[in-house]
Order: C-alpha cells, then sequence, then structure tokens
C-alpha cells in the first residue's frame, strides 16, 4: 500500500507531524529504528511506559490513526515517479529488507552527540552524555559508580542530575564554556528557567560541583578508565592549570550534530546552522528545497524536544495543506516556533565549542577511532598535500570505518581548518550485499 | 508498571543477569563488563560509547552472529555472547 505520508524518526518532531497528519485525514506510516516510539528525548524502559506528560498524549494521538513500523531502520530513500520509497532493514538479529512507500515524506531524524577527541577517549568508561543518558532512561542502568561529566551545552545539567539522582557518585560536571551573561542573552521561558533550577537543586541535594571554564582533557587507564585530567581553561579553551580527578566512568559531550543523511541523499539544501554545522534548510512550513520532502526537529537545527514537537506538527499540517486538505491557518505556533528558535539560538551561540581542544591532542591520540587514525597521521597526510577533508579521509581514513565519519567528521574538519560540510552518505546503515541485490518486500 | 521478567544470558560462557527490554550493552556494562571486544590494529579494548547505535564502537557476536551492535540488540533468555 501506499501511504499518502512517511515519517522517519519516532521522537518528539516525529511523533507529532505523523499525529497531525493523520488527524487531518492522511494515511500515515511512521517509521522508526527503535523498539518503540519516543526516540532519545521520551526514552524509556520496556516495563515502564511514562503515564503522564506530553509522550503519552502524543502516543495516544498516534496510535490507531498511523501506522507504526518500529525496528525499521532506514538505509535509503529514492524518488520513484511521484512516490518516495524509503528502503528499510526491518527486525534486528534476522533482519530482512522491506520498502515503505508514500506521496510525501517528513525526515525527523534526529540528532546525536558531538564528539570532540582528546588523548584516551576510547577507553571503556568514556561514553558520550547521550549514550549515559539512552543507558538510564532505556535500560535503568546507572553509567558507572564514579563518574564525570563534561562537555558543554544545557545537556550536561540533566545527564548529571540524572546520575546523581539514581545513586552515582558524579564527582563534578565540567562546563568548558563560562557562560557569562547566559541568562540575558538566551532570555529564557518561565519553564525553562524552572526546568534548569530542578537540576541545579538536584546537583545540589547531592552535593555534585559544577565548574564551569573547565574540561577532561585527556582519559587514563590501562584496560578501563581510572582517571582524567581536568583543566582550567582559557577562553579558547587553551588549558591553563591541571590536576586529576578519579572516576570510573566519564559522560562526555558537546552539544549535538543532526542526523542528515537521508535528506542529503535526496539533494535537500542545507546551510550552516548557528554552530556552524549543517542543517536542513526548510520554509514557515517545514518543507525542503526538494518537492514532497520536509524536516521537523533537530534536523532543521538543534532545539530540543519542545521546538522539534511544534515543528512535527506545523509539517504534519502542511503536508496535509499540499495534498489538498483542508487544515486552518495556526499563527499561534508559528509564533511559538520563531520564540523557541530564537532561544534554542542564543543556547547554541552560549556554548561554542572553541578552537584551544586541538591542543589537547598529542601525536598519538587517536582522531578516528574505527580506522584508528591517530592525530600524527592526519598531521602526515596534511604534510603530503591534503588540503581538505575529503583529501585526508583518502589518505589518511578517518572516517572510513563503521561510523563512516559520524564520530570523527566533525573534529576532522575542524582540523582542517573548514567548516563541517553535509554528510555524504549514500548507505544510512549497513546492509549486508545479499540484502542490497535482493528485491525487498512490500509493507505492510 | 508491567512485570518485569529477568533472565540470564551468557558472556564468553558466564552467566549475566538481565531484564527484559534491556539491551545486551546495557547487560554488559551494568555487569561491570564494559568491552567485548579490541580493535584490529592496536588491539584496543573497545565496549559501549555513543549507546546509541551511530559509533559502531560495541559490536558484537550474538549466539554465533558477528558485527551486531550491542547498544541496539535487546538481550533474549539464553544469549549467548561472545567476545572478539
Amino acid at each position: 500500500m501506499t501511504y499518502d505520508l512517511v515519517v522517519i524518526g519516532g521522537g518528539p518532531a516525529g511523533m507529532a507531524g505523523a499525529a497531525a497528519a493523520a488527524l487531518a485525514g492522511l494515511r500515515v506510516a511512521l517509521v522508526d529504528g527503535g523498539p518503540r516510539l519516543g526516540g532519545q528525548y521520551f526514552r524509556h524502559p520496556h516495563s515502564a511506559e511514562p503515564l503522564r506528560g506530553r509522550f503519552p498524549r502524543l502516543r495516544a494521538a498516534v496510535a490507531g490513526r498511523a501506522t507504526v513500523l518500529a525496528r525499521h531502520r532506514v538505509w535509503t530513500v529514492q524518488r520513484e515517479d511521484d512516490l518516495l520509497a524509503v528502503h528499510c532493514l526491518a527486525g534486528e538479529r534476522d533482519e530482512r529488507p522491506r520498502t515503505v512507500r508514500g506521496r510525501r515524506l517528513l525526515i525527523a531524524t534526529g540528532a546525536h552527540d558531538r564528539s570532540l577527541p582528546f588523548p584516551g577517549w576510547d577507553l571503556p568508561g568514556v561514553l558520550t552524555a547521550g549514550g549515559a543518558q539512552a543507558l538510564l532512561k532505556g535500560d535503568r542502568v546507572v553509567a558507572g559508580r564514579r563518574i564525570v561529566v563534561a562537555g558543554t551545552g544545557p545537556f550536561l545539567l540533566p545527564v548529571a542530575s540524572g546520575l546523581a539522582g539514581a545513586g552515582a557518585d558524579v564527582a563534578g560536571v565540567y562546563e568548558a564554556n563560562r557562560l557569562t551573561g547566559i541568562a540575558r542573552r538566551a532570555r529564557p521561558a518561565p519553564a525553562k528557567v524552572a526546568e534548569a533550577t530542578g537540576y541545579a537543586l538536584e546537583l545540589l541535594r547531592h552535593r555534585v560541583p559544577f565548574h564551569a571554564g573547565q574540561a577532561v582533557i585527556a582519559a587514563h587507564g590501562d584496560t578501563g578508565l581510572t582517571h582524567v585530567t581536568v583543566a582550567r581553561l582559557d577562553r579558547d579553551w587553551r588549558p591553563l592549570a591541571t590536576r586529576t580527578v578519579e572516576c570510573d566512568t566519564l559522560a562526555v559531550g558537546y552539544g549535538f550534530l543532526p542526523q542528515l543523511d537521508l535528506p542529503v541523499q535526496l539533494g535537500c539544501a542545507t546551510r550552516p546552522g548557528v554552530d556552524g554545522s549543517p542543517v536542513v534548510e526548510v520554509d514557515a512550513g517545514l518543507r525542503t528545497s526538494v518537492p514532497g520532502v520536509y524536516a521537523a526537529g533537530e534536523a532543521t537545527g538543534v532545539g530540543g524536544a519542545d521546538l522539534a514537537e511544534v515543528e512535527g506538527l506545523l509539517a504534519g499540517r502542511t503536508v496535509a495543506m499540499d495534498l489538498g486538505r483542508t487544515a486552518r491557518p495556526a499563527p499561534a505556533l508559528a509564533r511559538r516556533r520563531r520564540r523557541l528558535t530564537a532561544f534554542a539560538e542564543a543556547l547554541l551561540r552560549a556554548y561554542p565549542v572553541r578552537d584551544g581542544w586541538r591542543g589537547w591532542l598529542s601525536p598519538g591520540t587517536l582522531v578516528c577511532r574505527c580506522e584508528e587514525v591517530p592525530y600524527a597521521r592526519v598531521l602526515e597526510a596534511r604534510d603530503l598535500g591534503a588540503l581538505d577533508s575529503r583529501a585526508i579521509k583518502l589518505l589518511a581514513r578517518p572516517g572510513m570505518g563503521w561510523c563512516q565519519g559520524r564520530v570523527c567528521g566533525y573534529a576532522v574538519a575542524c582540523l582542517m581548518g573548514e567548516a563541517p560540510q553535509p554528510p555524504r552518505r549514500p548507505i544510512a546503515q549497513p546492509i549486508r550485499l545479499g540484502d542490497l541485490a535482493d528485491q525487498p518486500e512490500e509493507t505492510p | 508498571m508491567k512485570h518485569e521478567t529477568e533472565f540470564e544470558i551468557s558472556f564468553d560462557g558466564g552467566p549475566v543477569p538481565a531484564r527484559q527490554g534491556q539491551t545486551i550493552g546495557a547487560v554488559l556494562h551494568a555487569a561491570g563488563i564494559r568491552s567485548w571486544r579490541t580493535t584490529r590494529f592496536g588491539g584496543r579494548p573497545r565496549g559501549l560509547f555513543c549507546g546509541i547505535g551511530v559509533c559502531f564502537d560495541c559490536l558484537v557476536t550474538v549466539n554465533g552472529t558477528p558485527s551486531l551492535r550491542a547498544c541496539q540488540t535487546e538481550a533474549l533468555p539464553g544469549d549467548e555472547v561472545t567476545s572478539g
């Protein structure tokens, strides 16, 4: 069967988009790689679905109206005349290819942690901040006994307070930026102030120290993490004084990178976001530059769950209108989107990544974890005449491994002094050659 | 809250407790097993890093099937996980 709309991504943006479009009378399929709806923000354990808040409301709005295809990982999207074909791998261990077709496509693929390399960052016990949060929210596993939380951005606070609340000894939160004047510049809504205050109180209650202008610049241990080097930073993130902090776990993240593989495959125009990383360009109705393709949530710029949900609602309505359904104008929703976008952009400006992190690297520091490319080999390739990250990749292989540069691509671009480029990955998920050759079955 | 089934999986032959719905990566990490493969060149130990299916550091062999992402693969009763 052919759907009016296929939504890719079951987080706040995708759920809201699917619900809005289905309420307007469209036949909607919602595709997600995970075992249940929610994405990263609404991640919850198998046995404890949230009963209050926005998730149950969104889920109720989706349920019965849209076809939910969980455990469907999209590896490529193609145009087929008037339709868009979403090619998935369904299942987990016994995955099989399946294709879902729609007249319109909404991309709500979210974001993942932005990582910076530093000595020892591939030691077991070093996790991304999002990874530690996913363990806690999805599996109810506290990532370690004594945990350091580090990096930059407002996300470090819920991670640290969640871990402390779950019984971990959080040795400290190390926020690389100094955050002077942030409240004045970002002008947060009262609800956001209350949320931040809640985290701060939780940290206070558990006596977790918060250090602004400091970072973890090295991780140490033999077969696993035993301690980290923490540095006080100057404005450009160059280390001033250092000290050692013992810990068995480090949760580290420097903001987020939107997942843009699919919109780039389709040729959707991108632009540099406020933080320099590419985002999908959309109009006020969340239409991308490619007819029939829409984007909502982090793909259009990292802005958090509230903004993602609003964009999803707007996108779902736009799709309905574009397919000839009547939808009443929603000026309040559009205003809310503008306000939340302004707030998100102010936060991105308040939590930049400064160049000084490059000075944390030693020649042996792995830049690419998959291909085990040390910083020295990146410099060597540059000396051999590789002038941009593409040439570096061909000569020294960073970004050629399993993750296809998702983890190191940002850092490699920065090391080459260039702006991060939109990803060119014709295959967004690993697929067996046999599956690639087979004709997939239609879903459902 | 739904009833939460508890069961065991094995890691290199030893028993590891698991709860229904947990990923293999979460089960191992919770049991203090933080590394289950070594890298091709440097023989460096690797386990969970991104935790959400992006980095592929946590690749694992389950019941003989290689290269599964531990953080994306739900643990099932009796799973035999082997390090590599």
